[in-house]
Parts: structure tokens; sequence; C-alpha cells
């Protein structure tokens, strides 16, 4: 019988093998921690032209909203809204202080009343162009829109540049407006 | 006025701590070795304070004090009992304070009791513990006062995740967490041994209960929060090699490791650098656990209380304390002596196998886990789930298995394969017309699945085999443990590999009327009527399930939904028999009205739960038998000492 010995790292580089595995773990999660890859999954619409719509007016005191306007050579901002939906009285500020500064937005009302859109324009202002009323979501769905609210910055060619899932937050606006200018 | 009393205990707690590690760390100094008397009533006042802060908690979720942020952000007056009870530790914050009341109660205990340990390591151990606690005091106090007051109190809490609501919520995280601080003790004692140099069999019997302990929890926790993933989730699945559950899978690994190393050790003084090691890396493994769980750095279905801050606190804590562990292991490594020899044959060998085995697998679901991370860094995201944990640990489980047939009746230090032929051929025997049985009289089956029907009954006989010829009224304790965690092995691989065998799975759109088959079972749906609970309300369909044409039983899934917070969850009902179980789900209703169902025929998939059951108690057993044995010898000692104080008189 050969005499074997125990697995007891001889003093050596061996016994800095832990330390030095331990420090490749920690720059890892480091990394992984303070720069965190984008989980986002960017929508499949990114890049693609808006599908041709022309929706009814969701108001009377905005003409309604169809895809010719998208080609006028300025990037637009397209939100896409409901009345009964709370987050989106909750961007309502952000949306006007975007319209302040000059960005052109039309808004698309999901599932909505026109007296309803009317009430919630009254009480929480009205930064839209135009607004199209978007009864049975086709033209939500169309535009790879899952929920409201949503906005979209569509080019001046009527292309999707980017898709903002959620409302927009204060701190939002800033990246809003370079997304804007990106797609000039 | 009680959660003041909460924070000052809290605070005073802290303080205990640092005069505790002060105190511990010049007391190793020929100079101020006079201060080593305070080292263990400090350790044990800081027990009870923290203690007393955690009944604080307690006392407010019980009494739902709204005017702590706490209690109002994740309780409501109108939860059940039990859940103000777990919601004191099913939010960040209590879970933080739990884990160092477990930790400090259990140093406090150390402090109490054991006498084997050389005084020095003793203290040094203990200076060890207050260390680690600092870090969580500090953590507690700067970063998650559990105890902070709101200005105004809101007329009603927020309530508590419905996926948390859960009977197994209130026993599922405790559990893990005493596993956790157990291995913090044993961290604990292998940095006081690294300190004082002083590796060797009574290090080794002194770290072993609470290892034993350790495990025995985490075993439990695993296992609870298996089965919890099982019927709450609703996906039928009882384990997905998703991070949280690798977090603690981890662990339990490295313990299983340390269990046996420990043994070693004890027993034959040998594996002494090895034993350290894997006592800094059972610690590490269950902050690497709880890093990832906290900091949201990888997706889980677990997210419950992630906060990157909290990452970056964990991730300082991690660096210090493993970091500074894994140094000093480099800086005296080379001066533990190598421990005794052992023959190539010889029941060392086959533990040094498993060790290695244990450690494989580890390797592999921390690589596993972390790869995501690795790749997303270099801009590419990918998932990694079963197709490549299954066959990869298996690659060191089965080898493992095999091994654990014949280790346990080699002999220690050097032994020969020809005084056990019998030992090893029964088994080999099972396992082959095990397998035989399989591949002949079942229809074809998975590589996988039919090795593990193959190995769980040829692994349940060896087990039994140290108790042959053997009087079994004078076997120890500690050997009955041995045979019924190896037992328990056997019965939960029989269990995982029939699930993934025979499982059959029925989804079908349904009204009331319509019947179904799944495997043996015949299944109807009678009806389905709107029910209320304490604080949901569900919609519960009445399913009559006939066992191949016996008397049906009623089972009744339910599609809850949560008001305080908003939320639904599934429950799904399961039917019990000996030989399986029937799991059905109700899903949404379709738009033609027809609802849809979802069953699961899973045959034997209990025995993964009951063996996991056996496992721990095979560890309360040979826990218990250690325990014994250390009071005979204490109480001996104590007669000892007293006969020689009479003499002298």
């Amino acid at each position: 019988m050969s005499e074997a010995t125990a697995p007891s790292k001889r003093p050596g580089l061996a016994v800095w093998l832990p330390l030095g595995l331990f420090a490749a773990f920690l720059a890892l999660v480091f990394v992984g921690l303070y720069w965190p890859a984008d989980r986002e999954v960017s929508s499949a619409f990114i890049g693609k032209p808006l599908p041709v719509f022309d929706l009814p007016p969701a108001t009377d005191e905005r003409p309604g909203l169809a895809t010719p306007v998208f080609k006028q050579g300025k990037p637009r901002l397209l939100n896409v809204f409901a009345s009964w939906c709370v987050p989106c009285a909750v961007e309502s500020s952000q949306l006007a202080a975007l319209a302040k500064q000059g960005v052109e937005i039309d808004g698309v009302a999901i599932r909505d009343r026109k007296e309803d859109v009317a009430r919630f324009l009254g009480q929480y202002g009205n930064p839209f162009a135009r607004i199209g009323k978007d009864d049975l979501s086709q033209v939500q769905l169309a535009i790879g829109s899952s929920g409201v609210p949503e906005t979209f910055v569509v080019d001046s060619k009527g292309i999707i540049r980017y898709q903002h899932i959620g409302d927009i937050r204060p701190e939002d606006v800033p990246m809003i407006m370079r997304k804007l200018a990106e797609a000039q | 006025m009680i959660a003041e009393l909460g924070l000052a205990m809290l605070w005073m707690a802290a303080a205990l701590a640092v005069l505790q590690l002060v105190a511990g760390a010049l007391a190793l100094r020929p100079a101020t070795a006079h201060l080593a008397g305070i080292v263990r009533p400090v350790a044990m006042l800081q027990g009870v304070l923290v203690a007393c802060a955690f009944a604080a908690l307690i006392s407010l979720f019980l009494s739902t004090d709204l005017s702590v942020k706490l209690v109002a952000e994740n309780s409501h007056s109108a939860k059940p009992f039990i859940f103000k009870l777990a919601g004191t530790w099913g939010n960040h914050e209590g879970s933080m304070l739990m884990w160092v009341t477990i930790m400090s109660l259990a140093g406090g205990f150390v402090a109490l009791i054991e006498k084997r340990l050389r005084e020095e390591t003793l203290i040094a151990t203990l200076a060890g513990q207050a260390f680690v606690s600092l870090g969580f005091y500090a953590f507690l106090l700067l970063a998650s006062n559990p105890f902070t007051r709101l200005a105004e109190p809101p007329p009603e809490g927020a309530g508590l995740n419905p996926l948390l609501q859960d009977i197994g919520l209130a026993f599922h995280p405790p559990t893990l967490y005493v596993g956790y601080v157990g291995l913090s003790i044993a961290f604990s004692f292998a940095v006081g041994a690294l300190v004082t140099r002083d590796v060797g069999p009574a290090f080794a019997c002194a770290m072993r209960p609470w290892v034993l302990g350790a495990w025995i929890f985490l075993t439990l926790g695993i296992t609870a929060g298996s089965y919890w993933a099982y019927y709450t989730l609703g996906w039928g699945g009882w384990w997905f090699w998703d991070p949280v559950e690798n977090a603690s899978l981890m662990p339990w690994l490295a313990a299983t490791a340390l269990l046996h190393s420990c043994s070693v050790l004890a027993a034959r003084n040998a594996l002494r650098t090895w034993t350290v090691m894997l006592g800094v890396i059972a610690f590490s493994m269950s902050m690497v656990g709880t890093f990832l769980v906290r900091s949201g750095i990888l997706t889980s279905v677990h997210a419950f209380a992630v906060d990157p801050t909290r990452g970056t606190f964990i991730l300082a804590l991690l660096a210090i304390y493993i970091g500074g562990a894994l140094l000093l292991f480099a800086l005296r490594a080379g001066t533990v002596t190598e421990g005794a020899r052992f023959a190539v044959v010889s029941r060392e060998s086959a533990l040094v196998f498993n060790n290695v085995m244990l450690c494989g697998i580890l390797g592999i679901v921390l690589v596993g886990t972390l790869y995501p991370l690795l790749t997303e860094a270099m801009g590419v995201k990918v998932s990694v789930g079963p197709p490549y944990f299954n066959p990869v640990s298996a690659v060191f489980a089965i080898p493992m298995m095999l091994v654990m047939t014949v280790g346990p009746v080699l002999r220690w230090r050097e032994d020969t394969g020809g005084r056990i032929t019998w030992q090893i051929a029964v088994p080999a025997l099972v396992m082959a017309a095990a397998l035989l049985a399989v591949e002949l009289l079942l229809a074809p089956i998975n590589l996988l699945p039919a090795l593990g029907l193959a190995i769980a009954p040829g692994l349940a006989v060896a087990s039994l085999q140290p108790l042959v010829g053997r009087n079994l009224r004078r076997t120890p304790l500690p050997i009955y443990g041995m045979v019924v965690g190896h037992f328990g092995i056997a019965v939960a691989l029989f269990g995982m590999a029939s699930e993934g065998a025979f499982s059959t799975e029925r989804l079908a759109a349904m009204n009331p009327g319509d019947s179904q088959q799944v495997g043996p079972f015949k299944v109807t749906l009678s009806a389905i009527d709107p029910v209320a609970g304490p604080n949901w309300t569900a919609l519960q369909a009445t399913v009559a399930a006939s066992y191949a044409g016996a008397e049906p039983i009623v089972l009744h899934p339910q599609a809850r939904t949560f008001a305080n917070p908003p939320g639904n969850r599934t429950e799904s009902a399961l039917l019990t028999r000996w030989n399986g179980q029937l799991y059905s789900v109700l899903g949404e209703e379709g738009e033609d009205g027809r609802w849809q169902m979802r069953f699961w025929w899973k045959p034997f998939v209990p025995m993964i739960w009951y063996g996991g059951a056996l496992v721990a108690l095979g560890g309360l057993l040979a826990l218990l038998g250690r325990v014994a044995r250390d009071v005979r010898r204490l109480v001996a000692i104590d007669k000892i000492a007293w006969r020689r104080e009479r003499q002298g008189r």
C-alpha cells in the first residue's frame, strides 16, 4: 500500500490561490454592481417605421392622429395614455415640461370616452398637438406597446427610435431630450 | 417607547461587541492577558441584549405599531397573527436583526459552554465572532435601522407581499439564518485556530456540533424551500437552479464537506489545513449567498429584498471578512503542520474523495450562478439553467454516491478491498439489477433519471451496511446518524429520478363537468366558485380526482387575489398518495368561458422531501450523540475536580 498524503496544500503559491480566486470574484461582482449591463430587452419595433394608421380625434379640442404627421421632417413624441390611468396623470407635468421646451407631442388615448379625456386634459393640462382615439388598442398593439403610459421617440422620417415603458419621471426628461436630438 | 428601548439595546450590544473584540485581541498579548476574563461574560451579555432588541421588534409587529416605519411598510392590522409575527423577519431590516440576534446568541452560548479548546484559542474565536457581528451591527445601525419612527403614522399599514403570506415563510428564512449563523461560528473557530496556530482534534471537536447544527438547519431550510417553491409558484417543479436556490445550496455543499473533514480531523488528526480552509469557505458561501440575494445583482424569482446600496455594504463586509480570513490562511497555512498520514484505500481517502466531489459541485454551481454576470460584463446576455447544471453536477455526484456506498465500511488509516468484498458486491449487484430492470421493463427514459433509479436502491442497501454485525443497542448514535443520513440521500435521489422519469403533465381548457385523464387519475372539474379568506378573495375550482377508478377525492386549487398590497397568487392543490402526488392548478378563464386547468402526476415525488427530512434527522441523531458525550465528559471532569478539592481539604 503506498502512502498518500492529506490534500493539505504545501506552503507555497497554492495557499494564495483561494485569496486570488476570491479577489477575482470581488472584481466581477463589483463590476456587476456598479456598471450593470443593460438588462432591458429593447423593443423589436425600434428602427422600424410607424405602421400606417388614421385615428379619429379623442377630444373636440384637438384633431385626430394619422401617420403622415410623423414624416414632416421633425422628430416627435408619441405618447400612449388613457384618462383612467393613474401613472399617466403623474407623468403629465413631465410632458408639459417637454412641450414647453418645444417638443411636439402627439397622443393616443386607449379605450377612452370623449368626456373623460376632456376632463383629464382639463385637470392635468394638455401638452398634445393631436390626440387619436384607439378604442380597440389596435394602433397600440401595432406599434409594440403593451400598456399605458408608453412614449415613443419617432424621427423625422417616421421611424421609431426609442420606446419608453411606464411613466416618464422628472429625471428621465433630459434623456428623452437627448433621444430626440439623436433622432434629428 | 418600545422602539426607542429596542434601538438603545441594539447600540449597547454593538458597544459590547467592540469591547469583546478589543479585549479579546489584547488578551492574546502577554502584557494584557488579564483582560481575557471579561471576554466570556461580555459575549453572553451581548447575546442577551440583542435578543431583547429583537423581542422589542416582534412586539411592535404584533401590536401593529404603525408609527414605526418598518411596521407601517410591511404589516397590516388585518393580517392573521402568524403573518404579523413572520412579518418581523419578512423584510430586509427585520431579517438582518434576526441574523445578528441568532449570531450573538450563538456566540454567547459558545462563551458559556465551550471548555475543550485552549482558553487562548477560545478568546481568539470570540474576538473573531465579535468582529463578524460588528459588521452586521454597523449595517443595521447605520444603513438599515429597523426602529425608525414616522413623523406621521399612516392610518393603515402597507401589508406584506402576497407571495410571502404563506406559512412556509414563518419558518423558511429563520431556518436558513440559523444555518448561516452556525457556519459563522465555524468560521470564527477556524480564524481563532489560525490566529493561535492551534489546528487539531480539539478544534475539530469544538467546531463539529456547530457545523452539524448549521448543516441540519440548512438541510431543513433547503428541503422546506424546495417544497415551498414547488407548491406556491405553481410551476410544478421542485428545483429551478435559480440564483437564490443556488445561494442556499452552496453553503450546504461546503458544510457537508466540512462536516466530513471535521470527522477526519477529530478522529484521526488528519486533513488539518483542508478543514480550516473549508471552515472559511462554508461561511464565505453563506455571505456570498446573502450578497447575491440582497444586492439584486442577479435576476431571480426571489427578488423580495433587493437594493444595490445594501449590496455594496454586504460586499464590503464580504471583502473584509473573507478576504481577511483568506489572507490569514495564506500567511498561516505553512505553519499548520501536516496531519496523520493514511493509505489510498482507507476511510480517510473515501472522505477526501467525497470532499473533492462536493467541492467540485460547489465550484460548478458557483460558476454557473455567476456566469451570466461574467458574460454580461462582456456584453452578452445568457441564462444558465438545468441543461448546464443537471449533467455537470451529475458528473461529480454520481462518482461521489458510488464511493458513498463503500466509504462507511472502510477502516480508518489503511484497509484492503478484499476484506469488504461482500459489502462492495451487494450494493453493486442491486444497482446492476435495478439498471437492468429500468432498461428492460420500462419505456425508454433519459440517462440521468435511469442512473438515479439504479443508484438509489444500491445506495439505500449500502447505507445500512455499517449496522451489519454490530450490537444494535450499543451502536453509538452518530453511527445511526450517518446511516439515516445516507439512507435519506438514497430516498431523495429516488424521488428526484422518479420525478424526472415518470412525470406526466396535462394542460386543458375545461368547462365544469369536463373530465381529463392524468396518469392513473381521472380528474373532473365540478365547479368554479368565489370564496373569501381573511385577507384575500379567490376563485376556487372544485376538482374530483379518482385514482384508477377508486372513490374520487375532492381538490380545491385557487386563484387568490390579495387586497393589501394588491397582488395575485395561484394556490395549487395537491393530492398525496404513497406512490406519488397529483398537482392541480387553476389558471385563467379563456375567452370562450372555459378554464385553463393544469395537472401533473408525479410518481414518488414526495420522497425528495422525505429524503431531505431523513438527512436532517440523521444530522440530529449525530448531534445528539456528540452533545450527550460532551455533557457526560463535562460532568466527569466536574466530578474529578470536586473530588480533588475535597481531598485537598
